[in-house]
Order: C-alpha cells, then structure tokens, then sequence
C-alpha cells in the first residue's frame, strides 16, 4: 500500500475548526464537506488539492473539536496521507477509523518543504523525499491497521471479518 | 505499580485486576452520547456493523443541541435523522427541544452520569464528567457507532498529570480561570494523550459547577481526560440527581504520574484566553485596553447556575456598553427556569442582555450569535480558534462569568473588580 504526491505543508496546532468550520456541519454529505477542506487557513487548498496529495504539518494536528468530519473532508479532498509531528489524540482515532492513514514522524516534517513530491510505503514505514531524494523511516502500521486502512475503515473492517467468521 | 485513578475505572471496566500505561484494553461502556453534529455520521455508519439493535436502549443519549432548534433546512434534516433513529430503536435518553439543555449540563442533571463511570460522547468535551469522578473522554462518530452497537470501545490506557491543588480562590476568580491558567502554562497539547488528575486540599473549595468547567477543558489542553476525586461535594450533587450508588475510586499512594504541578488557588487571577488558542493567555492586569462588541455568557463550559448568578451579580443595576451585546445561554431547561425563578432574567433584560433558550450555537459560529469581519467577542465558551464563531477575520476572547459580564458593562475587557468598585 502506497501514496504518492505533492506536499501541502503547514504548521502547529492545525485545528478541526479550520480543516472544515463548524458552518458548514449541517451536512454529513462527504463530497460538500471536501469543498470547504482548511477553507480557513488555506483558501486555495481545494482549487489546488489533487488525487494523492500529502498534507505535512507540524504538532498537535487536528486539536478541537471530535468532529469525524475532519478526516473525512481531508480523504475525500482526495488527500492520500497525512504526515505531523504529533496528533490530537481524537483525530487521530477519527483518521484511523475512517481509513485514512496519517503517520508520525519528527525528521519527515524536518526535511520537507511545501510543494515537494513525497511518497510513502505504509507497509516499511519509509517516507520517501522525491524532490530531495532523502527518506525517513516512520513507524510502519502492524498488518491489522493497515488491513483495516485498506478496507475503507473500521466498520467496512469489522463487516468483512464478520463476513469471513 | 500503583494505578491513577483513570487507570483503575479503565481496569474496572476491562475486567482486568490491572492495567499499565500503554496498555491496550477493550472497555465496556455505561453511557454512548452523540449530538446533531455528530450523530447523524455514526447513524450512517450504525448498519455497517452488523447489529439490528443498540447494545442497550438506557445507555444510549442523543441530544440535538448545536444547531438546534433548528437552524436551517439542512440542520432539521440532522435532527430529523437523531428523532428517526432514537424513535426506531426507543431510545430513553433522547432530548428533544423542550427538554434539550448543552449535552454536558444535561447528562449529569438527568443523574445519567456517576462516580466510577466510563463513558464516551461523540463531543469533544465529554469529559466534563470527570468532575463527578468518572472517565469520560470524546470520540469521533465510528467510535460512537461501534459503542452503540457493541457496548464497547477500545482504550489505549493514559498516563497521567497530576494537579496538585490548595489554597482558595479571591474575589471573582473561578473554575474558568483555574483552567485557562493550567492551559496556558502546558500549552494546548500539554497534555496530549494523557489524563489530568486533580488532587490536594484545594480541591474541597471548588463548588461541582467549577469543577465541570475545569473537566469541560481539559481537551484544550490536549488531555484525554480530567478527573476529579469523589469527596462530600461530589456526593452530594450524585445524591441530588443520579439514582445509581456511587464507585469511587481513588488514586494509589504510588500512582505514576509524568508530572506533577502545584497550584496555589489564592495566586490565580482573572485570566483571558487572546485569539487564536485557549493557551494564549493573559492575566487581567496585561490585558490593555481591547474594546469589544458581543460578550456571550453560557455553554458547556459556563452555562450553570453558579454561572449566571455571578454574571447577574455584577450585572445588576448596570447596563451594556451601547456599541456592545450581551447574550445569555442557559445551559439546561432547569437552569434556565431557576434562573428565572430566582430574578435573574429580570436583571439580565433590564441590563439590555438577550436570553436564549439553550443551545450550543453561538460557541462554534453555528446561529445564534455569529460575528462579523473584525468583530471581537468576549465569551465564556471554550475555544477561540480562527473563525470559531463566525468570520475568519472575528476574535474570541475566553473568560470567565466574572470578566464576560465586566466586559458587557464596560465595552472593553474589564475587570469586575473594578466594576464593582464604581458602585
């Protein structure tokens, strides 16, 4: 499992505010709510967004509010991957649990810049730096995380293994 | 090794004699709370997870109380989905207009929540409940999906800070300020991933409604959870709303803790929390002079009845700053009939104050209260994040009652001290 693309970069305490304000919670619709993705920190995010990107951010990305719509604005902008320093403990359950895969890791935010091509292999943890050609490891998702990342997310996860028993 | 307190509900709820940091454990769960907002995501997911049924019909809560009442089509149509869904699965605790208050004013003055509780909401300030000495955390709507279905939720179990109090506040300085001082001394994720714990002597003068409003923020510094211990005042609120018999668990005598910080009540100030994080904080004496245009007073945060009695009590006999308005929240139905009961309507109208019925709205720029281009707000609520409450030019600045109500008065951030002083 792989991601590859350009890198959105921002910085401290990107809040759930921001990602998607709360006006426009009136709606659980994921196509609407990607419109309006960081809408107000980066009014160019969704005319530039394109299938695969990365965003990269610094620490406590998605503090706030527990609002589910987050992760989901940021996948269905069509983001591939997140990659920060630390995570907002309940976003970072919301990511997971929606099938989006966000990553930590100190030297990645480090060593890259807004608008470098990056990828990265989910199942060896390593951050490849395409526009400088330096890598980072990560820690990789255990077998089951990155099955249930796979699946789209954790109830198409636990429908599946139901499925199977 | 000892456990937290924290570490001891989880373990208890585990069925595991005990649990160390780090640990993963699967929980079973008292109480599954969602919102309009929230709810509607996890009722789209419910089907997913292969049950036809709730996991228990008492332990599920609904409460539409964000854009609620209804703010427009699209948000009737959420709530719509909650009374649909509340209605198939019967559910017992499902609030609608009428009996609505904010989610975390309500679940305690229902006596839904108790002392030794686990319970996850899908909002992120469900720890509120640790004020009652149980764990209570915010998860995202898959999590409250799952809950509903299974009865469960998996935990990563938390380390823990401890603070460690005594002393008694001054004049005017509340909960409020207790919290935004903490925030703004470990920064918003000071506490990231890890539980607050509230101990010492000066615990015992912090009335219940101080100590929701400390638990209420402890996300805003990141924590999974704040928690309090169970002494005669927490009882005696349990005693007055909850049916259930108390379990308190205390911390043991050799409880880990990563840190521990010490807190001298009577040092803390009015404190404000300046646009665009609850951790930029000053204390009143650094504030300058910050003229203002809306002041809100209520929330999860401080929508209580201690809370409007303070505000009305510098309010009284005074009005609003002409170019200022000043909104009144009551968090609950039974707040907001005490408080008029009790005159403090009377006060806050005469003072040129609006009163609503309860809702969320104004905290996070839903209705009810959203602010321009340029405006400032000083605001009782619990974050002031870019945009929070309407333009993502608007300002919000947190504090207490006390500082909320000053400010109405004078038309700048204002100490009620000096308020009161001009009587």
């Amino acid at each position: 499992m792989q991601a590859r693309g350009s890198v959105f970069r921002y910085g401290d305490n990107i809040d759930t505010d921001v990602i998607i304000p709360a006006r426009y919670l009136n709606t659980s619709n994921h196509k609407e709510l990607a419109m309006h993705c960081m809408e107000d920190i980066d009014q160019s995010f969704v005319k530039k967004v394109q299938d695969g990107d990365i965003i990269v951010a610094d620490k406590n990305f998605g503090c706030g509010s527990s609002r589910e719509h987050a992760p989901i604005a940021i996948k269905e902008s069509g983001i591939s991957c997140v990659i920060a320093r630390t995570y907002a403990r309940i976003f970072y359950r919301n990511a997971l649990n929606i099938g989006l895969p966000i990553l930590e890791c100190e030297e990645a935010c480090d060593g890259i810049k807004a608008g470098d091509v990056v990828s990265v292999d989910f199942s060896t943890g390593v951050i490849t730096n395409e526009t400088s050609g330096k890598s980072f490891q990560s820690e990789p998702f255990p077998p089951f995380m990155q099955a249930l990342i796979q699946a789209g997310g954790l109830a198409p996860y636990i429908a599946a293994k139901g499925a199977k028993a | 090794m000892g456990m937290t307190m924290t570490q001891k509900i989880l373990a208890h709820h585990a069925k595991l004699d005990s649990v160390r940091v780090g640990q993963l454990i699967m929980a079973d769960l008292d109480m599954v709370l969602g919102n309009d907002i929230t709810a509607p995501v996890a009722i789209n997911e419910f089907p997913k997870f292969g049950q036809s049924t709730v996991f228990d019909k008492d332990k599920v809560a609904l409460v539409p109380d964000h854009f609620s009442p209804n703010k427009d089509i699209k948000a009737a149509e959420q709530c719509k989905s909650l009374r649909t869904f509340a209605g198939k699965h019967a559910i017992t605790n499902y609030f609608d207009v009428g009996q609505m208050g904010i989610e975390h004013a309500l679940l305690p003055e229902k006596g839904l929540v108790c002392a030794g509780d686990l319970v996850i909401g899908a909002d992120s300030h469900t720890c509120t409940y640790g004020a009652l000495g149980a764990f209570s955390t915010g998860v995202g709507s898959t999590d409250m999906a799952c809950g509903m279905a299974t009865g469960q939720a998996w935990f990563k179990v938390p380390s823990a800070i401890k603070l460690n109090l005594s002393g008694k506040f001054r004049p005017y300085v509340s909960g409020k300020d207790l919290i935004l001082h903490i925030i703004g001394m470990i920064g918003v994720d000071g506490a990231l991933y890890q539980s607050m714990e509230f101990s010492g002597e000066g615990v015992a003068s912090l009335t219940i409604d101080d100590r929701f409003t400390v638990a209420n923020m402890a996300i805003e510094a990141g924590a999974k959870n704040g928690i309090f211990p169970v002494d005669s005042v927490a009882l005696e609120y349990l005693a007055e709303h909850c049916p259930r018999k108390p379990v308190i668990y205390e911390a043991d005598a050799d409880a880990e803790y990563d840190r521990v910080i010490d807190i001298d009540l009577s040092a803390i100030k009015s404190t404000i929390a300046f646009p665009h994080l609850p951790s930029n904080t000053r204390t009143i004496d650094e504030v300058g002079e910050i003229k203002i245009d809306q002041v809100v007073i209520g929330s999860c945060t401080n929508g209580h009845i201690s809370d409007l009695r303070e505000a009305a009590a510098i309010l009284k006999g005074r009005k609003v700053a002409p170019w200022a308005r000043c909104l009144i929240f009551p968090a609950t139905q039974k707040i907001w009939k005490q408080a008029m009961n009790e005159g403090l309507f009377d006060i806050f109208v005469d003072s040129g104050c609006a009163v609503s019925t309860p809702t969320c709205g104004p905290c996070l720029g839903g209705h009810m209260g959203v602010l321009a281009e340029g405006e400032r707000a000083v605001s009782t609520t619990n974050r002031n994040f870019v945009g929070r409450m309407g333009h993502v030019k608007s300002e919000v600045y947190l504090a207490s009652p006390a500082v909320a109500a000053a400010s109405a008065i004078k038309g700048y951030i204002a100490d009620p001290a000096s308020v009161q002083e001009v009587q």
